[in-house]
């Protein structure tokens, strides 16, 4: 338990909840919640990890994606309790506390941000393309982040900072 | 947007979700990939009592083939490990060709093929393929399993004929009757969008004979509507530029177009009979090919 | 000796933005998330119906769910006399509905509770009785006689006509049109659509009953001219309000306006005494906050045989929706739609503007827009492509006779702007170079032969960036100055704080760069601030690509005062006179002897520890800028594309794109910039609009029904420059933000035009979908007007 207490609000009675346990960023994190609460408030509200936004609610935007088991996600349209028991990387598991990870080197480097809100998701389906594939091409990166929109860069930039961190990440793995 | 309460349940094992449905009377909903569930539940278009969730059932998340050639798909299974698998991309060309069209890359990792036939939603495109390919949906409920053809299985938009203690565990795609060709060919205006009209495409052929035909269009009435008449008429000639020009004709002449934002009901019939030619088109260019 | 300018981040450097740090991060600092202690939560009840009168609203069943504090509606918010609120367009609009509801959307109640889930769960509780009354959705239905009365909440308001308006030479233009020899005419709908950035808006008001003061965060580009309506509206002393613009999600004009839901989440904090973070869902977005354009737009051009156009005539119909909110501070009812053919030598121009309510969501903003100017261009390259196909000429030479020569500056524009500098020809000329327009014409014409159609559209303007000089703006009177404050620091590191706000621009790398350019501090060491109105200077915001034209001036001058102290304690540290110093970036040294000098961080450290006597210690000073004039950048856009004739898909083959937006202050970023509006350009032309069905009920409600385009539709683009620096501008530069996305829809529409024209279709208005496409070709006739929502029966 982090605090002394737990103050038991008239709202926070009766009310069923379910413990659930999830491994976020490489680290198990546990919460009673309500089982209409979604992942992605979860993650932001229960875990502080704000980097995780929600723009659209209805499953098309891409803004709240995560990588639920390796796999990307709309954390939107997921609840928390389904993440029981998974593996989840949001943002801020990205880099490590001495090191970017290439996809975020490669999105500051070719401008591939502007507002910023819709990154965080971008990159994520990013690593989940190039977890698969480390040598895209234009267009499968193009397909690959069809479920994300953006609305400030036109995209051209995102592609090239994918292929600039496949880039990277090929050659320090060669 | 944020859902109404509901209670929600985790079974592992087919059983004892079939006993949640049974608790649930009705007022339950079963949660696969949720990629169409949670959006309803978030604008609260559905507010179950409710939500048996079965993605911890082991065992459901699979596609095969059996020996007699026969493709099953287990409730769990993704759009895109059908999009991914060698299988689904050598063996069976309208599952393969409709894939990478359902919804968009993130949805598919999560959004399962048998959810969304059990959906029906009219914009489906699986429910398509299945009409396409003869495919049924096997449901199990207390007192066993059932085999239902998808003809019979959608009984009206995002309506199916499931009783509420019963639960799709399969979808079954039989065995082709000589060489599997088809496609299937979507008219989006984006990414993720729903077809303004598709038309799916299933032919087996054999010695230059069309052994067994099906179409089925995506978004041009209150179901799926199955062009048997389109289909029936292939059977038993060859595929050339009359037969593929009627079954064109026919196809548009079922379909039940209504006017909205996405195009005039005359230009979504003008659509289907175009993508039908086109898809039989290819499918005869690449029988000769292989021939 | 000197520095490299580019190696300290100054001006021409594509310097990578400080920002991303904590946006590649996850650790940008949005509205959504800020939490304060003890802070409740609020959601927004919204009118299913577009036009009702309110019969009775119950509240009591919200009330009684557990952890529900608050239940708001109009009548309660009547006590405080803020049922109602003035707009920035001289109108009023209802913060939540008293009498009746006038769109679908209109806010109607709103709950305060412990988390939001439980004010939507409350929402849902509360019973509204609505007597639903004949509805408008489009100024032909407003202006017809007998048409319901949206507005009779207004006095001296017999009919839904917002404004009249009219500006130009009406003889001249007669005159001109007399002397043509071809009147060409066109009729054109410009589609409502909604700037829609990924963030939703949003707000959180804390006030403190113990200190009076107010706080809110708040989705804003505005911040300041947000505290001083809220001074006005919530009648609160302006000391006490402090308004914080956090991080935003894009704003692209959707967040200038002041929205119901942050005037309730303030009155909800004042009562409550808890902070209220009120949160917009998708849908709340796009059915309730400032929509763009709506505009019918018809007009004839008068031409002479030789190409040379005479006059031109405008008339234009403007869709308002159910409150004038405009967001818009030119002094003019139907904004800049008069900079129409700036970049045309046209001695003779007319133009009438009329103005209606409907039935839809008020609030039409600068969408990447100065004000109507996109409705301007828009119609200007259609009205320029049609009237070249009637004369049978070339379009891109008919564009060549006409536009105005480099050495017919200053230039006046058809109604009256002054533009003051541009190479309009050269910049069209690279543009068709880069596409290869010769070889394109022959290429089409082959393909025709097979079937194929090819299209190739240009459209080229100039227009009115940065709002603005006081001649053509103010907002409720005040100017459109804005200011910099710079703070050096004794080390030689600084603070800067503009009156902007940035939103996506890049502000924080870019304001440094110009301080870095003015004083040779290198880039790195300058830390920029926006948006929080307790620190930053007084300024206007950040829309119509005012920034670099008016904050980033400011930023330059006031690293002039800082560089005009500095000088004289240089002086004074190398013991000379003041005349005998010289400049080069960084340094000040003796003129007659270059190696005796002090660095400009040598100075800093000499403004605390060893000034002249008599000097103020310190090196900070403020500057506040009101610029002479708009600056004019100018485009040409060039796109291709092929048309499938069977199904009316039509796909970009190429877009070229040449800007000249004087000097870049950082490429890097202009590009970015200009790729981002030409996405919207294509999203407009190809899929993004609002439409309402004949129930008012909105089309376009979320994301699934509101297209936008992904990376995967999205074409590749292709980039150059032309560079006419600004001669106004302290450092020559001008906006850009908007441009592509101003000039270039004519462009792919164009482009889609000149496939199909072979066929006699000479206008689909956008967006082009693939069936309105396909319904010219087959009826070789033009598909005009609102794409229509049918609703007939299978």
């Amino acid at each position: 338990m982090t605090s002394l207490f737990e103050e038991i609000t008239e709202t926070s009675v009766d009310i069923p909840v379910r413990r659930v346990t999830i491994t976020v960023n490489g680290e198990k994190r546990s919460a009673n919640v309500e089982p209409r609460l979604l992942l992605a408030h979860l993650l932001r509200q229960g875990f502080k990890l704000t980097g995780t936004h929600t723009g659209c609610d209805t499953t098309n935007c891409g803004a709240c994606t995560v990588l639920v088991d390796g796999r990307p996600a709309k954390s939107c349209t997921m609840l928390a309790v389904q993440a029981d028991g998974r593996d989840v990387m949001t943002v801020e598991g990205l880099a490590t506390a001495s090191e970017l990870h290439p996809i975020q080197e490669g999105f500051k480097e070719e401008h591939g941000l502007q507002c910023g809100y819709c990154t965080p998701g971008m990159m994520l389906a990013a690593k989940a393309l190039l977890d698969e594939n480390p040598d895209p091409t234009e267009d499968e990166v193009r397909w690959a982040l069809s479920g994300n929109l953006c609305r400030c860069t036109g995209y051209q930039n995102i592609v090239k900072s994918v292929l600039w961190a496949a880039e990277k990440m090929r050659n320090s793995a060669g | 947007m944020y859902p109404s309460r509901f209670r929600y349940e985790s079974p592992t094992s087919i059983e004892e979700a079939i006993s949640l449905l049974e608790e649930g009377k009705g007022e339950a909903k079963v949660l696969a990939g949720g990629q169409s569930l949670v959006p309803m539940l978030k604008l609260r278009f559905a507010s179950p009592e409710l939500l048996v969730d079965i993605n911890n059932i082991a065992d459901l998340d699979y596609h095969r083939f059996d020996a007699d050639g026969s493709l099953h798909i287990g409730a769990l299974c993704r759009h895109e490990h059908l999009e991914k698998s060698a299988d689904i991309s050598a063996r069976q060309p309208t599952i393969a060709a409709a894939a990478p069209l359902v919804a968009d890359p993130i949805v598919r990792t999560r959004g399962t093929f048998v959810g969304s036939v059990c959906h029906a939603d009219p914009q489906g495109d699986w429910a398509s393929c299945m009409v396409a390919l003869d495919g049924y949906i096997v449901a199990q409920g207390p007192n066993g399993r059932r085999n239902i053809p998808v003809r019979s299985f959608v009984s009206g938009p995002f309506q199916n004929v499931l009783a509420y203690n019963e639960l799709a565990v399969e979808a079954v795609i039989p065995a082709p009757q000589g060489t599997a060709l088809g496609g299937y060919m979507k008219l989006e205006r984006r990414v993720g969008d729903f077809a303004t009209a598709a038309v799916a495409v299933a032919v087996d052929m054999s010695g230059g004979k069309v052994t067994r035909a099906g179409i089925a269009l995506t978004g041009v009435g209150g179901t799926t509507v199955d062009a048997s008449d389109a289909a029936a008429a292939l059977v038993g000639g060859s595929l050339d530029e009359a037969s593929i020009a009627q079954a064109a004709e026919l196809a548009a002449s079922v379909a039940q177009p209504r006017s909205d934002h996405r195009g005039s009901a005359s230009y979504k019939r003008h659509i289907i009979s175009t993508f039908t030619a086109r898809l039989l088109g290819s499918i005869s260019e690449s029988n000769e090919r292989a021939a | 000796m000197s520095l490299d300018e580019i190696k300290i981040g100054g001006m021409g450097a594509s310097r990578r933005r400080v920002e991303d740090n904590r946006f590649i991060r996850g650790r940008g600092n949005y509205v959504d998330d800020v939490v304060l202690p003890g802070m409740l939560h609020m959601e927004i009840l919204r009118s299913p119906v577009a036009h009702a009168r309110i019969r009775s609203i119950d509240v009591s069943k919200a009330w009684e769910i557990p952890g529900v504090r608050l239940v708001l509606t109009g009548d309660m918010m009547a006590t405080r006399n803020l049922a109602w609120m003035p707009t920035l367009s001289y109108d009023t609009q209802a913060v939540l509905a008293t009498d009746k509801v006038r769109f679908q959307g209109q806010e109607v109640a709103a709950v305060i509770a412990d988390d939001p889930y439980i004010a939507k769960d409350a929402c849902e509780a509360i019973v509204v009785d609505y007597e639903t009354l004949p509805v408008i959705v489009n100024p032909d239905q407003a202006m017809a006689s007998g048409a319901t009365l949206i507005r009779d909440d207004k006095e001296n308001q017999p009919d839904n006509k917002v404004f009249d308006w009219e500006v130009g030479d009406r003889p001249a233009t007669d005159k001109a049109f007399e002397e043509a020899d071809v009147v060409s005419e066109i009729e054109l709908h410009y589609p409502r659509s909604h700037p829609s950035p990924l963030e939703p808006c949003g707000s959180i008001a804390d006030f403190d009953r113990s200190t009076g003061k107010l706080t809110v965060y708040m989705t804003t580009q505005a911040p300041h001219i947000i505290r001083a309506a809220v001074a006005l509206v919530a009648e609160l002393p302006e000391h006490m309000i402090r308004i914080i613009s956090p991080d935003l999600g894009g704003g692209f004009g959707n967040k200038v306006p002041v929205y119901p839901g942050y005037v309730i989440s303030i009155l909800a904090s004042i009562l409550t005494e808890r902070p209220v973070k009120w949160i917009e869902d998708k849908t709340g977005n796009l059915i309730s906050t400032g929509f763009g354009r709506d505009v019918y737009l018809k007009g004839q051009m008068a031409v002479r045989k030789d190409g040379k156009i005479l006059g031109v005539r405008m008339h234009t119909i403007s869709d308002h929706g159910a409150f004038f909110s405009d967001a818009q501070p030119s002094k003019f009812k139907i904004g800049l739609m008069h900079s129409a053919f700036a970049c045309y030598d046209i001695p003779a121009a007319h133009l009438t503007a009329e103005g209606y309510y409907t039935n839809k969501a008020p609030g039409g903003v600068a969408y990447r827009c100065s004000f109507r100017v996109t409705e301007a261009m828009f119609f200007q390259e259609r009205m320029i492509q049609a009237a070249a196909d009637d004369l049978g000429m070339d379009q891109a030479e008919f564009r060549r006779i006409n536009l105005v020569r480099d050495d017919d500056f200053p230039h006046r524009t058809p109604f009256g702007f002054l533009t003051d500098s541009g190479q309009y020809g050269k910049c069209l000329d690279v543009a068709l170079e880069a596409i290869g327009y010769e070889q394109f014409l022959k290429d089409q014409e082959e393909a025709r032969k097979n079937g194929r159609y090819l299209g190739i559209g240009i459209s080229t303007m100039t227009e009115p960036l940065g709002a603005g000089n006081s001649r053509e703006y103010d907002i409720l009177g005040i100017k459109m100055f804005d200011s910099a404050e710079l703070r050096v620091h004794m080390t030689g590191k600084a603070i800067l704080r503009t009156g902007a706000k940035t939103q996506g621009q890049g502000h924080e790398t870019t304001w440094a760069q110009i301080v870095a350019h003015e004083l040779g501090i290198p880039a790195d060491d300058v830390v920029v601030e926006e948006g929080d109105t307790d620190t930053a200077p007084f300024g206007m915001g950040t829309y119509a690509s005012r920034s670099t034209p008016v904050a980033g001036a400011a930023v330059a001058m006031v690293a002039r005062k800082i560089r005009a102290k500095s000088r004289k304690i240089a002086a004074h540290l190398l013991e000379v006179s003041e005349e005998d110093i010289e400049w080069e970036l960084g340094r000040f040294y003796v003129r007659s002897s270059p190696d005796r000098g002090v660095t400009i961080q040598e100075c800093a450290m000499a403004a605390y520890s060893n000034m002249p006597d008599g000097m103020e210690p310190g090196l900070e000073n403020t500057a506040y800028y009101d610029p002479p004039n708009l600056t004019w950048p100018f485009a040409a856009y060039v796109a291709t594309v092929e048309v499938d004739p069977e199904t009316g898909v039509w796909d970009v083959l190429r877009m070229v794109a040449v800007d000249d937006c004087g000097v870049r202050i950082n490429p890097m970023i202009v590009e970015g910039q200009i790729m981002g509006g030409l996405t919207e350009a294509y999203a407009m032309a190809s899929m993004q609009f609002i439409t309402f069905d004949a129930e008012g009920n909105c089309v376009g409600s979320n994301y699934m029904d509101y297209l936008l385009p992904t990376a995967w539709e999205t074409p590749g683009f292709e980039l150059h420059e032309v560079v006419t620096p600004c001669p106004h501008h302290p450092i020559g530069a001008k906006g850009i933000g908007e441009c592509a996305t101003v000039g270039g829809p004519a462009a792919f529409v164009n482009a889609v035009m000149n496939a199909v024209e072979h066929l006699g279709v000479r206008n689909i208005d956008m967006p082009l979908l693939p069936d309105r496409v396909h319904e010219a070709i087959a009826t070789r006739s033009d598909i005009s007007g609102a794409p229509p929502v049918r609703t007939d029966a299978p």
